[in-house]
């Protein structure tokens, strides 16, 4: 049976981990390569590396550690963070990265999905979306939340599947840092609008969060970083408690 | 021991060198057809759509070489696929090695497949050490259906070929290099073959 994947999510800042709080004050919390085995070792399912430095030598340095990483671990990696073109995945994928994670690329030409799916195969494309409740209503927002769009999510999560995206990760970043739990509502509902796995991100504080995103999200994957860097969940428990509710895992 | 990755364009050809790496030996990627036939095992791998795969094999008439080998041939995700006669993504004509046709898994499942799923019915050497019930990583939209040539299967909008095993050719849908450690078994035992 497909298992439903744990996602540690390290942000990248010029080679280092950090996590935003908000995605506004930085914690350093480690070298991504030393953290990436670590998780490998205790049953990550999958990793995903968002870099958001913006440095002229951004696209070399991550490239050097996509490459140090492929080297490192052996489970599959996302990479994702101000790809803007083709040859931005191109360098990525050849390094060593199993999937990129495109986001405002996407929603400023939405074309560059299809293009992407036809030149590397809608395996290793996932489309990130950033959203919040605006009177009511999700829009898609740009910038790690800050500037908001007039997309509203579930038309921009089926068009993404349409154009050829093969995953969606979803950030609702009025959950994100609350360490309350999930946006469950509406990722329930972008599974009804699309059918490509989703993964949950942005809320998770606890380990019944995750069962919860699982069974009233009806997520394929759930994202975390901070929970995680600072040891508030391990993994290993977190999965065997998942177990013990029926919540299949690879253990 | 000489291990030749068949270079044809298909993406994250790294991983599985630094994997096989792992393991103690080096591999060489590569197009040529001497180096390919001269290789003591030969890994074909596969990512991204069978017809672009196709017209790149055929670049290189790497598509008349591949059955022709001898030695042990390990396809890997469409890699395998890739060994049937043909397949329903664009309706393209495969090696033929194997004659089943490759399907697309149905609208009852999100397509792609995703993640870890376990595999079991194992029945080859290719799964020595490794118990039913262990967990791969899987990327893929279409499927090799449960055939006579079917040494491991996986269930997912119903069983199939996880597995399959023709003579000299083996072909596996999952990622042995990016299943951490349960795949690292499966590529020794895959070096090991004779």
């Amino acid at each position: 049976m497909l298992t439903k994947r744990i996602i540690p999510c390290l942000d990248i800042k010029n080679g280092r981990t950090v996590k935003g709080i908000n995605f506004i004050n930085l914690r350093d919390a480690g070298d991504p390569v030393e953290l990436a085995s670590k998780y490998a070792s205790e049953n990550a399912d999958e990793l995903v590396f968002l870099d958001i430095s913006a440095t002229e030598q951004k696209r070399k340095t991550l490239a050097a550690l996509v490459l140090k990483v492929a080297s490192a671990i052996d489970i599959p990696f996302t990479v994702g963070g101000g790809i803007g073109d083709l040859e931005d995945v191109e360098i990525l994928l050849k390094n060593g990265a199993d999937k990129v994670s495109i986001n405002s690329a996407a929603v400023k030409t939405p074309n560059l999905i299809d293009e992407m799916a036809y030149q590397f195969g809608s395996q290793c494309i996932v489309v990130a979306i950033d959203a919040k409740q605006i009177e009511g209503k999700w829009k898609v927002h740009l910038v790690g939340g800050k500037v908001p769009t007039t997309l509203n999510l579930f038309d921009w999560a089926k068009e993404v599947e349409q154009r050829g995206a093969g995953e969606l990760l979803f950030t609702s970043m009025d959950h994100d840092g609350t360490k309350k739990g999930f946006a469950n509502e509406a990722l329930a509902e972008l599974s009804q609008i699309v059918n490509i796995p989703i993964i949950a991100s942005g809320g998770a504080g606890n380990i019944s969060h995750f069962s919860a995103t699982f069974t009233e999200g009806k997520a394929d994957a759930a994202l975390a970083a901070s929970v995680f860097h600072f040891g508030e969940i391990s993994i290993p428990e977190l999965k065997s408690e998942l177990q013990k509710q029926k919540i299949p895992v690879r253990l | 021991m000489n291990i030749a990755i068949i270079d044809y364009g298909a993406g994250n050809t790294k991983s599985l060198q630094f994997a096989i790496e792992r393991l103690g030996v080096t591999s060489i990627l590569t197009s040529d057809a001497n180096t390919i036939q001269q290789a003591d095992k030969v890994i074909f791998p596969g990512q991204g759509a069978a017809q672009s795969a196709m017209v790149k094999l055929k670049q290189n008439k790497l598509d008349l070489l591949l059955p022709r080998l001898t030695q042990p041939v390990l396809g890997i995700c469409l890699g395998m696929q890739l060994l049937c006669e043909k397949t329903e993504e664009g309706n393209v004509k495969g090696l033929g090695i194997l004659s089943a046709t490759v399907k697309r898994f149905s609208s009852q499942v999100k397509v792609p497949q995703m993640g870890w799923n376990s595999i079991q019915s194992l029945q080859s050497s290719l799964f020595e050490h490794l118990s039913s019930g262990t967990y791969m990583y899987l990327v893929h939209s279409y499927f090799v259906p449960v055939i006579p040539e079917t040494i491991a299967q996986s269930n997912y909008d119903g069983l199939y070929s996880v597995a399959v095993q023709k003579g000299n050719f083996y072909g596996v849908q999952f990622h042995p290099e990016k299943s951490s450690k349960a795949g690292q078994v499966v590529l020794q035992n895959f070096l090991n073959l004779t």
